[in-house]
């Protein structure tokens, strides 16, 4: 009797079907949320810049605290020579915090519960990083393949583990991402399911559990927003320093 | 009973919305390609903006601001130090005139004393020499008293004695025999007198 709990992930379109050539770009569910995450970011932090004084008001605490928290979480694990991409990474741990928070209102689609989204995130990452670990390095670069103090009996096995390890990078992060959000999301419905079925008599149980969800999932939208973002910052300190 | 329908109407209606939103194909909606496209360039679009916007507009913005309150409360704890070192000098400069004030008037007390006590001396040096020329002079007064006194007593005597004698015999007797007598009598008793 419960609605399918998968289909609160579906897209639909809104309004008419745009198309581009052979592709199909209509605006739908997930463009406007992250229209939405996108334009309150914005929004906040442009509120949170306008005045400055020397005692900040709440909005304007707010953004400074959360430039100081991306400021250091990036100088603590890529180093000062990071700077330059301080704004592409507070971009993406807004980003994706924004979409993860928003998707944890009811009724509201998640935009980061998308294997395709989070993907196009880390792609672009991972891609970003190799061109920038090539640019800074030249072919110097690959010796991050090759840990050092390795036995050189070792070292074919190692290097291909290596490499896998960095090529499936790309794939770790997008699929943790996605996979924490519908996991939590799924599993939220679920127990909306049962306490639906359960009813007034039975119902309270699940609906505890519901509750509980509910902060866990608050809790991992942050959390999995964090991980993101310091494991860009972690793959950007190999690209810029080197030093396996 | 008018509580459970009410809460399950409310489910209810939920359901029904939902319903009305769910797509009818089972599975992971995820690994449906068909708006894969529509995903992508929307997140570009709108990821692409939000990384334009706060980069060049806001992003500045905000490091201004801690940048210039950072500079300020350095400037303001520079100025503190400073009037704090300044506040340390007039403290010193206090005691100084303090400690010098406090010597000046020692001093001050110190000579007011000396004079005071040389006043004193120099007085006293003044009384006690008059004091021993009165004393003097009143030692060499009784002395003169004293040498005259037993000559005036033995005319005292004397004549006392005439005069006793005239008027217990009724006859007139020598001054001089009464004198001699009377000399004589000083002399033997002279010392249990005068104590001589």
């Amino acid at each position: 009797m419960a609605a399918n709990p998968m289909s609160q992930f579906d897209v639909y379109r809104i309004g008419p079907e745009i198309k581009v050539g052979a592709f199909d770009i209509s605006f739908t569910n997930a463009s406007l949320f992250m229209i939405l995450s996108t334009v309150s970011i914005m929004f906040i932090f442009n509120l949170g810049s306008k005045k400055n004084s020397i005692l900040p008001n709440k909005i304007q605490l707010l953004a400074e605290l959360s430039y100081t928290f991306v400021s250091k979480m990036i100088n603590d694990t890529a180093g000062s020579k990071a700077k330059p991409y301080f704004a592409f990474i507070f971009s993406l741990f807004m980003f994706v915090l924004f979409c993860n928070m928003f998707g944890m209102i009811p009724y509201t689609f998640t935009v980061t519960s998308h294997i395709i989204v989070t993907f196009v995130l880390a792609a672009f990452i991972f891609i970003g990083v190799t061109v920038i670990g090539f640019i800074k390095h030249g072919f110097g670069y690959l010796k991050l393949f090759v840990p050092s103090g390795v036995p050189a009996v070792l070292l074919p096995l190692i290097v291909v583990i290596e490499i896998i390890s960095y090529l499936s990078r790309p794939i770790s992060l997008s699929v943790r991402l996605f996979a924490n959000m519908m996991a939590g999301h799924t599993m939220m419905k679920v127990f909306g399911g049962f306490v639906i079925s359960l009813g007034i008599v039975g119902g309270w149980l699940p609906l505890s559990f519901s509750v509980a969800l509910t902060g866990l999932e608050i809790l991992v939208a942050f959390l999995q927003a964090y991980v993101f973002a310091i494991l860009t910052c972690i793959y950007l300190n190999d690209a810029l320093n080197l030093h396996h | 009973m008018v509580k459970k329908i009410y809460f399950q109407s409310i489910f209810f209606s939920f359901l029904f919305i939902k319903e009305a939103f769910a797509a009818e194909s089972g599975g992971m909606p995820q690994l449906n390609p068909e708006f894969w496209v529509s995903q992508i360039f929307w997140l570009i679009l709108t990821f692409g903006i939000m990384y334009l916007v706060l980069s060049k507009l806001i992003l500045p913005k905000i490091s201004n601001n801690l940048e210039s309150r950072k500079s300020q409360i350095l400037e303001n704890i520079e100025a503190a130090e400073k009037q704090r070192e300044d506040s340390d000098v007039k403290l010193k400069e206090y005691d100084e005139i303090i400690s010098k004030s406090r010597l000046e008037a020692n001093n001050i007390f110190n000579q007011a004393r000396e004079k005071a006590l040389k006043d004193i001396s120099a007085k006293r040096e003044v009384l006690d020499k008059q004091i021993d020329n009165e004393i003097s002079e009143a030692e060499k007064e009784i002395d003169a008293l004293r040498k005259n006194a037993p000559d005036k007593i033995n005319k005292i005597a004397i004549e006392t004695s005439s005069e006793l004698l005239q008027k217990l015999i009724g006859a007139e007797v020598n001054n001089s025999s009464i004198s001699a007598i009377v000399d004589d009598l000083s002399k033997r008793n002279g010392d249990k007198y005068y104590g001589n």
